[in-house]
């Protein structure tokens, strides 16, 4: 297996905020890697460094081999980009705008026409190829930017937000042509998200990212073994007794959040009723109860302490300080 | 060459498609000849002109279609920012020079084009080009104030956030320069110290040369105004370029 993407204690700094971290990863060819995280972690940041759209503080990083300082236009030779904002001209069609795409990076007429139609039909948009971009759908541009960034077949693809916005069917439908390039093309996807399902549905491996630093770097399915078993979520008006009350060797442990108490532990299913007498003999009220296997939402909760929610709403209201200083 | 045809080829596809803004820019010269020549036509003493007021106002409304148009062209990049465009952009292997010079391209051929519309017109109410090689003397005219203010507003555009200083632009830097051009009025009918600070505005020998061209009548030798014109295009080419390499979106 080779490498494709080499960070070592990459760093960006805006003013006194330290936006990432010095983080470092490596991310192996064909790997479909997540970068995880609330708004304002880091992500997009770290993004625009290896894209080389922003110069890093400190820190270096190699995409294919290349430095992404030393050498831009190699970098961006072999790098495709899906922005989280959208970056269509609306006044161009679908064709022209995968076109004016292909001639940026030099394609020659034939291989440019040629692989314009294969990837407008891979997107099914090849019945609207001629159509104004103004008259498309969310989705469609989502689409058509994925498909005009692998127009010049990089050897890595970043995908920032892809999903950000759109309804649950268009999103499924994403996942599914992000998860038949990575295997087909054999390309290198480096993806950020704030939807805990994308990333453990399409990431090989995942890095949570929280205040421009790593926090967590492994496969889905082993951050979630790191939680230690299922959650059962216990609502109640007295969480403090429930904490008290229960104790058994299955139980691995209990923390209470706000109203809700959470209980880890082993086989869930089988030890649901068992709470749910004991916690009646002793006349707690139970507002109500669910049973989770772990998601990473666990994960990143049980790493910050925080849900990804309250995170973004945190990091919005730093954001707003941090420009309300600016401006004094 | 071929990134700079790229971005030109994009720049005219959006000017051919969007009619409804070729039209209105039009209409503010075209509306100011007909209103101001041919009402004031009678009005004003033509004697010290050398010619009938209307058809002194053509170069004016020639160079004004111009003028707007390529600045309007160059203040693009910021709609571009705002929407996301300009990033696709920066990211493909290209220099920013190139994507530069296609902007200035595109935006000199498309102000040159508006001002052609107006040319016509022109014809229609009666302009009377002494000879071709007039037409091509303010043809070229044209060329350099396009180019010169779509670099100039390429300029701007590099270092504005969003279209919030528009009015600003509009208001302290394309009217005052149209204002003191000479496109409305003789400028040495001008009092005397007024008259010196239009010849600090670069839009004066554009009008003046593209007047000798149509007309083969100008109050500026006609090779000063090349001189000053083409210098003024390769300053703000400078400064475009030198400015837009430091833009960040």
């Amino acid at each position: 297996m080779t490498i494709a993407i080499q960070v070592t204690d990459l760093t960006r700094r805006f003013g006194d905020l330290t936006a990432v971290d010095r983080i470092s990863f490596s991310i192996q060819q064909g790997e479909i890697f997540g970068l995880l995280g609330p708004n304002g972690a880091g992500k997009t940041t770290t993004l625009s460094m290896l894209s080389t759209m922003l110069e890093p503080t400190s820190g270096t990083a190699e995409i294919m081999g290349i430095d992404i300082e030393k050498d831009q236009d190699g970098v961006r030779k072999a790098i495709g980009i899906v922005f989280q904002d959208q970056s269509l001209d609306e006044e161009l069609t679908a064709w022209e705008n995968m076109d004016f795409h292909g001639r940026l990076y030099r394609l020659p007429k034939e291989t440019r026409e040629m692989r314009i139609n294969e990837l407008l039909k891979l997107v099914e948009l090849s019945d609207r190829k001629n159509d104004i971009v103004k008259t498309f759908s969310g989705g469609m541009r989502r689409r058509l930017e994925i498909a005009r960034g692998l127009l010049h077949h990089p050897q890595v693809l970043f995908l920032d937000e892809p999903t950000l916005g759109l309804d649950p069917q268009t999103r499924n439908h994403l996942w599914q042509y992000i998860e038949i390039l990575a295997k087909e093309k054999n390309i290198t996807i480096i993806l950020t998200t704030h939807y805990m399902e994308e990333a453990d549905r399409l990431c090989n491996r995942i890095a949570i990212i929280d205040h421009g630093k790593i926090i967590a770097l492994d496969t889905p399915a082993r951050l979630k073994d790191l939680i230690g078993g299922d959650v059962v979520t216990i609502q109640s008006p007295d969480p403090k007794k429930i904490e008290t009350t229960l104790t058994a060797p299955w139980i691995s442990h209990v923390e209470t959040h706000d109203e809700n108490v959470r209980i880890t532990l082993a086989n869930a299913e089988q030890h649901i009723s068992t709470i749910v007498t004991r916690l009646n003999e002793e006349k707690i009220p139970i507002t109500s109860i669910s049973v989770h296997k772990p998601t990473l939402e666990d994960v990143f909760l049980s790493f910050t302490g925080k849900t990804i929610r309250e995170r973004d709403v945190d990091s919005k209201e730093a954001m707003r300080m941090h420009f309300r200083m600016r401006r004094r | 060459m071929e990134i700079i045809y790229t971005i030109w080829l994009r720049s005219m596809k959006r000017f051919i498609r969007s009619k409804s803004r070729i039209f209105g820019s039009i209409a503010m010269p075209l509306f100011l000849l007909l209103f101001l020549g041919l009402g004031l036509n009678s009005v004003v003493n033509a004697s010290s002109l050398g010619q009938e007021y209307v058809m002194f106002l053509v170069p004016g409304m020639v160079a004004m279609s111009v003028l707007f148009s390529s600045i309007f062209s160059g203040l693009q990049i910021i709609w571009d920012k705002q929407f996301g465009f300009l990033k696709e952009t920066l990211v493909a292997p290209v220099t920013r020079l190139e994507i530069m010079l296609g902007q200035t391209a595109g935006g000199a051929t498309t102000s040159v084009l508006q001002g052609l519309i107006l040319m016509v017109f022109s014809v229609l109410i009666g302009l009377r080009i002494q000879n071709p090689i007039g037409f091509f003397i303010a043809l070229a005219f044209m060329v350099l104030v396009g180019i010169g203010f779509t670099a100039f507003g390429i300029a701007i555009a590099s270092r504005m956030e969003d279209m919030t200083g528009f009015q600003l632009v509009m208001n302290f830097v394309i009217f005052p320069l149209f204002g003191l051009s000479g496109a409305l009025f003789p400028i040495s009918s001008l009092p005397g110290w007024l008259a010196p600070i239009t010849l600090f505005d670069p839009l004066t020998y554009g009008v003046e040369g593209i007047r000798f061209g149509l007309t083969g009548v100008s109050q500026i030798s006609p090779v000063v105004c090349a001189a000053v014109v083409a210098g003024f295009a390769v300053a703000m080419m400078g400064a475009g370029a030198y400015l837009f390499r430091k833009i960040s979106v």
